[in-house]
């Protein structure tokens, strides 16, 4: 789909495979909600496929505009992260085409090291060419969500341990310019939600709106951020409390706003995601907050959550216990460098690591440093594969 | 149960539109191609989509007139055909068969004589059958001769041709034919045509207008809908202003 945030997927002077025409369904067990399909299929048409006969995707990420193959390859995490896992927890089965023409076929329960490699191996093991997943139960496509306001991050932490056990999906918007590291606040707003019986709610509105042009400048900048946060936190503290929704709006909220990305302008922005583990979390956290409130710098899009105290399927498996910060940037060049830098330093003296599905900067001592299975996972690459994000933090 | 036949079922936009009409439910695809294995993974994929659908895949020679016949026969006697879809071409090199009549005789063939002899045969079996819905897919390529592609289009105006008299012939009965006239759309038979840059229609929008336009029973579909002023304008450009353009 050509959606990736960073630079996994690019391969400037050399050839790139497009799997979108390896779009075909192969089996749907409707008893026991196993699905097997190519790598190029959407999340999105397994959701269309599977919800009306009342199965789901177990874990999906902030969009479904991705292919199966991609999901995997970044083993993308969801809001119910806590309760089922990554992407990669569900997956029965894959098939790897090498690039000098041998298949391997492997699973949790079938050549499992070469399952772990590949589940979140960013693609250079092979290509991912069918895939069996096991979806999960739902009895309708609606969601009971409940959303509050918290103030500090102490709270955050609060919420989310006393969510955990009743609540499948948690996410939390965060202002990211509400922190400072002496004051302890931190505002946002915290999500949870249950699968819901069916419901007689309206459906949601389905006609895609699209951000027509590229601005000049980003429409996102320190001027209009700390408006658009202040204004957007208040409006959901108003509007907090209990509701019904459809699982599109509540998992997906930007895929009805094509080509989102162009409000930066032509420039482009970066993803920031890290995770932290759980004994430096909050003090992490709001260290990390205090140097983004200083730079004025950040976006709308900020988000926190706890992952699962589970260890991950894949050898370069982004999930790991502790809690998860995704940011976006507009892309204004060097001095956005410099307050990564900051912001990296933090996370390396916390043990924490940064998403490679979204990375295009980390040093590669950070990516050693975050990624102990590396050297597990140099023997499983496929030698005739390599990317932009593999000759620069593997070196080939 | 609804009974549709696609001819040409690997073709891209036969497959996207052999999906919206699985997505219903309740139908029975025949799928006819030349490669087996393909045809097995569009089936497998389409029995997925919809519940209650059943498929059925045939091989055959496209270019043999007793092979068609033979097959819409077969097809037939199982149950009428609601809905037919004839999708099969190729897209020439047109300097190619300029140099060598043998390779122009065989995309005439293909893109030309073999759809309409579809056309033809099954056409017949639903005027036998007193119903039916049979679209046919031309182009845009076939409403005026051009130096660039003057064979494809050539092929494309006889199926055309055919179509319109096959739509007088049935006018008065419950029959009815659609002719397609997509504009560059994004498959495998122009990939060669995205790399040197050009802007091709999504074949998924170009499918869902093909199947609502078999629906209605609309004789004529210009898809992406520009297409029919752009051919209009270029169907009536005089010729001294035709001539001098390089398309």
């Amino acid at each position: 789909m050509g959606r990736s945030y960073g630079d996994t997927a690019l391969n400037a002077g050399g050839l790139l495979w497009a799997t979108r025409g390896l779009d075909r369904f192969i089996d749907f067990d409707i008893y026991r909600g196993r699905l097997t399909c190519e790598a190029g299929v959407l999340l999105r048409d397994i959701q269309h496929l599977c919800v009306p006969r009342g199965w789901m995707l177990a874990a999906s990420p902030g969009t479904q505009l991705i292919t199966v193959g991609g999901a995997i390859a970044n083993d993308v995490h969801g809001k119910n992260h806590h309760a089922v896992g990554a992407f990669g927890d569900h997956v029965r089965r894959l098939i790897l085409q090498r690039v000098d023409g041998t298949v391997i076929e492997c699973g949790p329960d079938l050549r499992p090291d070469w399952f772990a490699a590949t589940v979140g191996g960013i693609g250079l093991t092979g290509l991912i060419e069918q895939a069996e997943l096991q979806l999960r139960r739902v009895p309708s496509p609606w969601l009971s969500t409940e959303s509050m306001p918290y103030g500090t991050l102490d709270e955050f932490f609060d919420l989310s341990q006393r969510s955990e056990a009743d609540w499948e999906y948690i996410v939390s918007w965060i202002d990211c310019l509400s922190g400072s590291l002496n004051s302890g606040r931190a505002r946002g707003l915290f999500m949870r939600g249950n699968h819901a019986p069916l419901s007689d709610g309206p459906s949601p509105r389905t006609k895609a709106k699209r951000v027509p042009l590229i601005p000049p400048v980003s429409l996102v900048n320190p001027l209009t951020l700390r408006a658009f946060n202040a204004s957007y936190f208040h409006m959901g503290r108003w509007r907090a409390g209990y509701s019904t929704q459809h699982y599109e709006p509540f998992f997906y909220p930007l895929d009805n706003l094509r080509d989102w990305n162009r409000i930066y302008g032509a420039r482009g922005f970066h993803q920031y995601q890290c995770v932290l583990p759980p004994e430096d979390s909050a003090a992490g956290v709001q260290a990390m907050l205090a140097e983004i409130g200083r730079s004025g710098r950040g976006s709308f899009l900020a988000v926190l959550k706890t992952f699962g105290d589970r260890a991950a399927v894949g050898m370069l498996s982004f999930p790991m216990p502790g809690v998860t910060l995704a940011l976006d940037f507009a892309n204004t060049g060097p001095d956005l460098e410099r307050l990564f830098r900051r912001l990296d330093a933090i996370v390396s003296q916390a043990g924490g690591r940064l998403y490679l599905a979204k990375d295009s900067r980390m040093p590669r001592t950070l990516f050693e440093a975050g990624y102990p299975r590396l050297s597990e996972f140099h023997a499983y690459r496929d030698p005739g594969l390599s990317s932009e994000m593999s000759r620069r933090l593997m070196g080939e | 149960m609804k009974h549709i036949l696609i001819v040409g079922a690997t073709s891209a936009m036969a497959e996207q539109s052999a999906r919206l009409w699985a997505a219903r439910g309740d139908v029975r695809l025949v799928l006819l191609g030349r490669d087996a294995q393909r045809l097995e993974a569009i089936a497998q994929d389409l029995r997925v989509r919809g519940q209650a659908v059943k498929t059925l895949t045939y091989v055959l020679d496209f270019e043999s007139a007793v092979a068609i016949g033979a097959l819409v026969r077969t097809v037939t006697q199982v149950a009428p055909i609601d809905i037919a879809l004839i999708a099969h071409g190729h897209l020439p090199d047109q300097p190619a068969c300029e140099g060598d009549l043998g390779l122009a005789a065989r995309e005439l063939s293909i893109n030309g004589v073999s759809p309409v002899l579809f056309a033809e045969a099954i056409a017949g079996a639903m005027q036998s059958a007193g119903r039916g819905a049979l679209a046919v897919i031309g182009s845009v390529a076939g409403d005026r001769g051009r130096k660039s592609n003057y064979v494809y289009g050539a092929a494309k105006g006889l199926v055309e041709r055919y179509v319109q008299g096959l739509q007088h012939r049935l006018a008065t009965t419950a029959v009815r034919v659609t002719l397609v006239k997509p504009g560059p759309t994004d498959t495998p038979m122009t990939a060669h045509l995205k790399l040197g840059g050009a802007k091709l229609a999504d074949v998924g929008a170009v499918a869902r207008r093909i199947v609502a336009a078999t629906d209605a029973g609309r004789p004529v579909l210009y898809t992406p809908a520009k297409w029919a002023i752009i051919m209009t304008v270029i169907r009536n450009l005089p010729r001294a202003i035709f001539h001098r353009m390089n398309i």
